[in-house]
């Protein structure tokens, strides 16, 4: 069993046997959840007009994949690891900031 | 093994009339005494008033079988009135022994049950109002069991009762229920 | 013979009084149960013990068989130590959890006083209710008598939480016959079996606050099935650990803590196979046989779930007839313990003949007469692949 608390670079997304894993199914790594990368699943990105947004922290509050932060009176980026493109904070945006954009458009 | 290396007793009662706690006196004394032994009631759905069987194994060496008591050495009938309306010397040999709580003599126990072994009558209902109070005929008739066999010593029984009574209904009660186990000991005929 | 070191008292005990004594003695944590006959009295005694401060058990009132174990997985994953006890109807509501306890590798104790499955309702004993939550991933052990049910209790406190097991047991009795049936039994000194269990030190705790674990989380097709074989290396451990355990309890009570218990099996050529209250039975018969020159014996089954099948096997190698003695029906299919000989009998180059009985359904009693019966036609050799019936109506005995 493996004895590290956190998730590891080398350890996310890698499938262990049984022979490695805790019993019962136990989680005993602390935010495991972090080696899902949602951010895969995303067909639509969040793009922010820094330029219109005033900072309210709507989309801070809104977002279920927690991606996007609130710290020190600012909004911090999102997060694309974790952005799985739900919209949301495109649509509770009091100022219209944030567009949803098509994903293909980015990865080129 | 002969079968009778364990003494085997039945006890016919009512729901509510106390025929398991009589199983269950009778062989704790007998514990206290040294010997193996087993006790359990037949349970049916348990409802008062309804006839209802108990038995108690006593023996020198481990009982290890759950079979019911089916060829006892004694039989006890809690309540007189059973005696007709369910078979209660059922796998009674002829070496075996009836005892009724009645006022009835033998010979119309004879005659009800067709029985032709020993057959001893005790008014443990009779005693019981006498020296209680109530009609609790279940632990005088135990008196009667030990004066017929000697299969467990009166001693042991008293202590037992002192110790299932004494704090629950006082000295005064307790010893009227020892009084009345040994009045159906002297009285059973 | 062993010496007994464990000091001991010997009172006049019903199996499900010995149960709640033991459970005294071994003073668990939690205790979250739902009273059903004929387990009632087991709970019963026990709560009395906690009321009066016999015990420091959190007892915890449930609504509900499925909540009295919802509350012990709860419990053992917090790290406590939990035990509970049911059976019949009882066991079936709580099933879904059952299974819970069992894959989240809950070291749940749950003696069960062994009651039919309805319908038609019946209060009485047979082994439809544990038999039937054979493959759920519960240790099971059988008892004859209430003072093996008392014993077994404390080993599987330390089987289950040994740390190459972690798995809940059930401790079977016989319901009514076993759990009501007043016997001699020898209560062995607080301190003796106190120190027996010792404590529970389980390697996660949801209480280890240094250490937080998330327990019951979602494993699809990805994890479940590497979760599930390690369950089942956990059971293959068990007669290991079972047998060390029991040499322990052994060196105590003086008594044999086997996968099964042989009885007269020396030179048997006639063998019943059983468990629980109907061996008791059958030594009876078995005593009397001997007495009159029959090779007959007995081969109890202690340990049902994990079964010891290569033991079992070389058990009964020398035995001419073997009839299986089944107290519950796997209907449409062979009888469950049947079934498991015949499995354990397979790869034997000579095996012997084998034929089943089932018996003693809904607390119909087995006489010491049908055991005779059986003993006879396998001395005659009359087996067949047919199914036979004991005390059944219509039937031969």
């Amino acid at each position: 069993m493996s004895k590290e608390k956190y998730p590891t670079k080398e350890s996310i997304g890698k499938k262990l046997g049984w022979r490695e894993i805790p019993i019962g199914g136990l989680i005993t790594r602390r935010a495991s959840a972090l080696m899902n990368k949602t951010g895969s699943w995303r067909s639509f990105r969040p793009v922010i007009d820094e330029s219109k947004c005033i900072n309210c922290s709507f989309c801070v509050t809104h977002c279920p994949d927690n991606a996007v932060h609130f710290k020190d009176g600012k909004r911090s980026p999102i997060d694309l690891d974790y952005c799985k493109g739900c919209g949301i904070c495109a649509s509770v945006c009091p100022v219209k900031c944030i567009k949803m954009e098509e994903e293909t458009k980015f990865k080129k | 093994m002969t079968k009778k290396a364990v003494f085997e007793i039945r006890i016919h009662g009512r729901g509510g009339q106390g025929a398991k706690s009589a199983s269950q006196l009778i062989v704790e004394a007998a514990l206290d005494q040294g010997k193996q032994i087993q006790a359990f009631p037949e349970y049916g759905p348990e409802r008062t008033g309804a006839p209802m069987k108990t038995y108690a194994r006593i023996s020198d060496k481990p009982i290890t079988t759950y079979e019911p008591v089916l060829e006892p050495d004694i039989v006890l009938v809690i309540d007189p009135t059973l005696v007709g309306q369910v078979d209660v010397t059922q796998g009674l040999g002829k070496d075996g022994i009836l005892v009724v709580n009645t006022v009835e003599s033998t010979d119309e126990l004879k005659k009800k049950t067709g029985f032709t072994g020993k057959i001893y009558t005790v008014d443990a209902t009779g005693i019981s109002i006498d020296l209680l109070g109530k009609n609790l005929p279940n632990t005088p008739i135990i008196g009667a069991l030990i004066k017929v066999t000697g299969v467990i010593d009166i001693k042991y029984v008293e202590k037992r009762v002192e110790g299932m009574f004494l704090k629950k209904i006082g000295v005064e009660k307790t010893q009227a229920n020892i009084d009345a186990i040994k009045r159906a000991h002297d009285e059973v005929k | 013979m062993i010496m007994a070191t464990a000091k001991g008292k010997i009172f006049p005990l019903t199996g499900n009084y010995a149960i709640a004594e033991a459970m005294r003695q071994i003073n668990p944590d939690v205790v979250a149960a739902y009273p059903i006959t004929p387990q009632t009295s087991i709970v019963e005694t026990f709560s009395k013990f906690a009321n009066d401060g016999k015990v420091d058990t959190e007892m915890v009132r449930v609504e509900s068989e499925h909540s009295a174990m919802s509350a012990c997985v709860g419990a053992a994953m917090a790290g406590a130590r939990t035990m509970t006890a049911t059976c019949s109807a009882g066991l079936a509501l709580m099933y879904e959890i059952v299974g819970v306890a069992s894959g989240l590798r809950c070291p749940i104790v749950m003696p069960v006083a062994n009651r039919a499955i309805s319908a038609p309702i019946n209060i009485h004993c047979d082994h439809s209710d544990s038999i039937g939550a054979r493959d759920l991933g519960w240790i099971q052990i059988y008892n004859e008598t209430a003072q093996e049910a008392y014993e077994n209790v404390f080993l599987a406190v330390r089987l289950a939480e040994h740390k190459d097991i972690q798995l809940p047991v059930m401790v079977c009795e016989d319901g009514f016959i076993t759990s009501h049936c007043v016997q001699n039994v020898k209560i062995y000194d607080d301190e003796t079996m106190k120190k027996f269990v010792g404590e529970n030190k389980p390697e996660h705790a949801l209480l280890d606050l240094k250490n937080p674990i998330t327990v019951g989380a979602i494993e699809l097709q990805d994890y479940f099935f590497e979760t599930k074989r390690q369950q089942q290396d956990a059971m293959e451990k068990v007669p290991g650990v079972f047998l060390k355990v029991g040499n322990e309890l052994s060196m105590l009570t003086g008594n044999d803590y086997g996968f099964y218990e042989e009885y007269k099996m020396n030179d048997a050529e006639a063998v019943i196979v059983t468990m629980s209250s109907a061996a008791g039975t059958t030594r009876a018969v078995v005593d009397r046989m001997r007495a009159d020159g029959k090779k007959v014996g007995l081969l109890r089954i202690r340990l049902f779930r994990p079964f010891p099948y290569k033991e079992v096997a070389k058990a009964l190698s020398r035995a001419k007839n073997v009839a299986v003695l089944d107290r519950s029906m796997s209907f449409g299919a062979n009888a469950p313990l049947y079934g498991e000989i015949m499995n354990a009998l397979y790869p034997m180059e000579k095996k012997p003949g084998l034929q089943s009985y089932t018996f003693g359904l809904g607390g119909r009693d087995l006489l010491e007469s049908h055991v005779e019966h059986v003993y006879k036609e396998m001395l005659a050799g009359k087996v067949s692949d047919g199914k036979k019936y004991l005390g059944l109506r219509e039937e031969t005995v």
